[in-house]
């Protein structure tokens, strides 16, 4: 089981910018290491990271090799309407992570 | 002219190691000591949070309270029957299914969850002239090709550079580590084993008697400081 934080706001005022940050235990290795025998070892990173806030995507990124491992993410949006923001990271290996959190726009 | 010599090098050698005592955490930069002091930033928490998972999964609550692991990695490296124990092989005695290997997720992750217990308490472990006396020993041998000691680093030049790194004064307050090095956990093993081949020593092997007593002198040398577990380290 893959784990996840979010962190943001419960509570927000219409309009506002509310900062979120997001992070994911991974280790982003990267495909260009060798283990101690000097066999390759394969690439196995979080690829891309999505952000929807009652449905509607508000942050997307995608994520390359030269990202550290457990990336933190960390981005604004405006505070439109009371809802859920839902988060999902996907990557190689059929990596796949969601967290979800809720908020009060008043 | 050669005593006053010898008296010289011997006061310099003396203002080294009398330096105030300071965590590694203290020449970290302040990005850097905010992500270890920011619980959500800090990846160790990963760590604790899976030997969190492990207590319960592995049924350690059915002997112990977690409660009552406050404190218990600040008395370690502990003797027992004569024999020096550090934490993790303490958790591998108590562990009915046979032990973790050493730098196992699952021995690091346990590790991590009940030194966190003791985050914030002060070192005290004990002090078992034998073994206190054969960790200094270890600490003041040189070794390798490149044949330094540690204390010639981290007594007598601790706070200097080495390479673009500044050398800390090697209290280990904060093991199992967050390393951004290692991008990964690692015990204080790892990091001795780490400082030898650098040395171009040969490293002792993990769970070595040498290396819990080297261990266990660092400890005693940061009695009284903070555990910081997991901390963050560059």
């Amino acid at each position: 089981m893959a784990r996840t934080r979010v962190q943001m706001p419960t509570e927000a005022k219409k309009g506002e910018l509310v900062r979120i940050r997001a992070i994911a235990a991974h280790q982003m290795e990267t495909g260009f290491r060798n283990n101690e025998r000097g066999a390759s070892i394969p690439r196995d990173i979080i690829t891309a990271f999505r952000c929807t806030y009652n449905g509607v995507e508000v942050f997307r990124a995608d994520l390359f090799p030269a990202t550290a491992a457990n990336p933190l993410i960390e981005f604004t949006t405006l505070a439109t309407e009371s809802g859920t923001l839902r988060f999902e990271w996907s990557g190689d290996n059929g990596f796949s992570a969601a967290d979800s959190a809720s908020i009060t726009v008043v | 002219m050669r005593v006053l010599l010898l008296v010289l090098l011997g006061c310099l050698a003396a203002d080294g190691a009398a330096q105030e005592r300071k965590s590694g955490y203290e020449f970290m930069t302040p990005p850097l000591r905010a992500m270890q002091d920011d619980d959500f930033a800090n990846p160790g928490m990963f760590a604790v949070q899976d030997g969190e998972a492990l207590w319960k999964s592995e049924g350690c609550g059915a002997c112990h309270a977690a409660a009552t692991m406050k404190g218990v990695a600040a008395r370690y490296p502990a003797v027992k029957d004569g024999r020096l124990l550090n934490l993790e092989q303490r958790i591998n005695a108590c562990r009915k299914a046979g032990p973790w290997p050493y730098e196992s997720k699952e021995l690091l992750a346990m590790t991590a969850f009940i030194a966190n217990e003791s985050r914030g308490m002060p070192i005290t472990v004990s002090r078992d002239a034998k073994w206190l006396e054969e960790g200094k020993k270890l600490y003041s041998r040189r070794e390798g090709q490149i044949n330094l000691s540690c204390a010639q680093c981290h007594d007598e030049r601790a706070g200097q550079k080495l390479g673009g790194s500044v050398i800390p004064q090697a209290h280990p307050t904060g093991y199992p580590i967050y390393r951004l090095e290692w991008q990964g956990m690692g015990s204080l093993q790892r990091r001795l084993r780490n400082c030898m081949s650098g040395l171009r020593a040969e490293p002792y092997a993990y769970g070595s008697e040498e290396l819990v007593a080297l261990e266990y002198y660092l400890m005693s040398r940061a009695s009284g400081m903070k555990l910081e577990t997991p901390a963050v380290r560059p």
